[in-house]
């Protein structure tokens, strides 16, 4: 008796040493950010996806970019490194790269095909001395107008705007009808956003990358660019005196209960129009800029592997890459977060009327524009951003921020 | 001779007893913070790098307008948080002491703020003072159209919320302090008072407060380090702006430490900031050790 239970005592013993070392073959520990409701169940399905090509997944989730990013960093510093940590689709993870702390996904890749399927504007992110060093996940749109019906019949407009000159016309007939024109959480980011979006649209794609890309100093004074400042400033008669500090979520609330005619901020918004059981087409619209022709912004995540020699971990971060940019997973992971996949070869029956807009928009390439943190250093971005957040909410002069500009783009 | 040797051994167990301490203080604090200062003279962005550029971070940090904001508002913040804090906080002990009914439970409440995370009630504050959804709706809702109290969307009055939503919280602590020092006063000396027909107030303002100073250095201490890293009150209500009309040092340092992907300029602005502090408490702490050698010598 005694004697058999030693047995299956060891028997399981064994066991488990033989499913842990089964297990501890393709273990990837993931660092990400995605906290919010919807976000940890689009993270679930690159779980369940793992999990079905028989690896296993280890989740590391830190509340907060910002923060995760800094966990991933201090970990890759301090030599014991995540199997694979989330960055924005930007230069964040460039100074990594320079530093020599990744491993390249290269075989991955070249057996995908990436340079055939991703937006040239990810690929340019994610490739890095000839080798790609990020696999990325999603692309994002961080400047979509969001409109509410409800409020645009209430003012009496009837059709998206398709100008500039349309879209202030709009405001207008918003604000006499008593509703906010322009929902804005006035927090510097925020604000920033809006700003790309004037930047796109009014100053056009050229002028766009001349600015984040070229930092053309001498563009930034032209009376061109300054035009582009003064109808950034000119929104600010459109936004309510609540505005400063608000919660960019706060801000959609008002496009949902029909307070406010229109927010610009990223497809992210859709998840708090669907946790108010609305339905994109029905309750609320949207369009990512004025015209058929407008440019597309694009962002997104990645995620990147730091460096390792460790076979077991070498194999978990390609099975891992491979994984995350399957189609299948690709759908299952976007629709849940609001975003559109990386690739266009993908079915689109499942996906709302503006994520379906999107991945249209994007097999047009001369549409697709670099997100500005992908073009210039967060250091860049951040000085920026202090001059156009101190624009708007001051009485400061064109002229006086043009030439602040002009010194941040120098940092 | 002997007495000298025994001295001296027992000099060694002590030495030894704070050895731990001494290490961990020379490594971890005075260590780290010389390498802050040395990454403070390099380029360093994301990683910490060897390069040297001497004071180029210093010189960007000074010129940054948003720092020289940072500096001004961590100003008008520390004195009128502290100012607030001690007479408030005074204030509310003296209530407190006169051995009214349910001190318990008023204690509890006016303590409560503090044992609560300002990234929860902060945003409480920030609805509060949102002027389309707070305290000015709520007036303008009952009539009076003309009420305004738009501070927090205001360019020169959003630093006093932070003020006031801080003191909300702080003031709770200090009163705690005091009340502990009130407790201490010898009964005696009320009676002998009473007797002389002295007015309580000025038994309070002229006896008591001077008896309690050992209450208020140690209040002065908390708070002013509460000044020093205040941070989650701003992130919480307004995250620094409008603009950067209530930014604060250490969100300066947070921002370029992660966000912004340059520990150059974080460790540049972190240098300052600390000798700021010492600078502050350096005659303070001269002062002190003049007046122990003096009490001494006497």
């Amino acid at each position: 008796m005694a004697f058999q239970l030693k047995a299956v005592l060891a028997g399981m013993v064994m066991g488990f040493g033989a499913l842990g070392a089964a297990q501890a073959q393709v273990k990837a520990e993931v660092i990400h950010w995605w906290t919010s409701g919807g976000e940890s169940a689009a993270i679930k399905e690159f779980a369940n996806a793992y999990k079905a090509a028989g690896g296993t997944w280890v989740d590391s989730a830190v509340a907060g970019a910002d923060n995760a990013r800094a966990a991933a960093i201090n970990r890759i510093i301090g030599g014991n490194p995540p199997t694979a940590a989330q960055f924005n689709t930007s230069k964040q993870f460039h100074d990594i790269i320079a530093e020599g702390k990744l491993n390249d996904m290269d075989e991955v890749a070249a057996k995908e095909g990436w340079d055939k399927i991703l937006p040239k504007p990810v690929l340019d992110t994610v490739k890095g001395k000839g080798h790609y060093y990020a696999v990325p996940v999603n692309v994002h749109m961080p400047a979509w107008f969001w409109y509410s019906k409800a409020a645009f019949a209430k003012a009496g407009i009837k059709d998206e705007p398709k100008t500039v000159d349309e879209f202030f016309a709009g405001l207008d007939k918003l604000k006499a009808a008593g509703l906010v024109p322009l929902a804005l959480g006035g927090q510097s980011w925020q604000e920033r956003i809006t700003f790309n979006a004037i930047l796109a649209h009014v100053g056009g794609p050229d002028m766009y990358l001349k600015f984040y890309r070229d930092k053309d100093a001498n563009l930034v004074t032209s009376e061109p660019f300054k035009k582009v400042l003064a109808t950034f400033k000119r929104l600010h008669n459109y936004v309510d005196a609540g505005s400063p500090g608000r919660n960019w979520n706060d801000a959609t609330a008002m496009v949902i209960s029909g307070k406010a005619g229109v927010q610009i901020m990223g497809d992210w918004a859709k998840g708090e129009f669907q946790a108010a059981s609305q339905t994109a087409g029905k309750e609320f619209g949207c369009f990512p800029g004025f015209g058929p022709k407008s440019p597309y912004i694009v962002a997104g995540d990645v995620f990147v592997f730091p460096k390792t020699t460790n076979a077991e971990a070498v194999k978990a971060q390609k099975l891992l890459a491979t994984t995350m940019t399957s189609p299948a997973a690709q759908v299952a992971f976007n629709n849940k977060k609001g975003s559109i996949p990386i690739r266009t070869d993908v079915d689109t029956s499942k996906m709302d009327l503006c994520a379906q807009a999107g991945v249209a928009i994007m097999k047009d390439a001369s549409r697709q524009l670099p997100d500005s943190e992908m073009l210039a250093t967060p250091d860049t971005i951040g000085a920026v951003q202090d001059v156009l957040t101190k624009l708007w909410n001051t009485n400061q002069s064109v002229d006086d921020a043009a030439k602040a500009l002009a010194a941040a783009l120098r940092t | 001779m002997d007495v000298g040797r025994s001295r001296l051994r027992h000099h060694w167990s002590v030495y030894a007893a704070l050895l731990p301490m001494a290490a961990t203080v020379l490594f971890a604090y005075i260590g780290t913070v010389l390498w802050s200062v040395r990454i403070s003279m390099s380029n360093s962005r994301t990683f910490p790098s060897d390069s040297f550029v001497g004071l180029a971070q210093y010189e960007r940090l000074f010129s940054s307008e948003r720092w020289t904001v940072s500096v001004h508002n961590v100003l008008v913040f520390g004195v009128l948080f502290i100012l607030a804090c001690l007479v408030i906080g005074f204030l509310l002990a003296v209530f407190i002491d006169q051995k009214i009914s349910g001190e318990s439970v008023l204690r509890t409440v006016f303590l409560y703020p503090y044992a609560m995370s300002f990234v929860a009630t902060g945003l409480v504050w920030q609805w509060v003072l949102n002027p389309e959804l707070g305290l000015q709706a709520a007036v303008r809702g009952w009539g009076f159209e003309g009420f305004s109290f738009d501070w927090i969307v205001s360019q020169d009055k959003v630093i006093y919320t932070i003020v006031i939503a801080a003191v909300w919280q702080a003031s709770g602590l200090v009163m705690a302090l005091m009340l502990a020092g009130l407790r201490g006063v010898d009964e005696e000396m009320w009676k002998a008072a009473r007797i002389d027909g002295i007015p309580r107030w000025r038994v309070y303002a002229s006896i008591v407060l001077p008896q309690l100073g050992p209450s208020f250095a140690t209040a002065l201490v908390l708070l002013s380090v509460g000044v020093v890293k205040v941070y989650d009150a701003v992130i919480a209500m307004t995250q620094g702006g409008p603009g950067t009309a209530s930014e604060v040092p250490a969100k300066f340092i947070m921002d370029y430490l992660f966000g912004r992907a340059n520990i150059g300029l974080a460790s540049a602005a972190s240098t300052v900031m600390l000798l700021t502090v010492l600078a502050v408490i350096a005659p303070w702490l001269y002062a002190r050790s003049r007046s122990n050698r003096n009490a001494r010598e006497a």
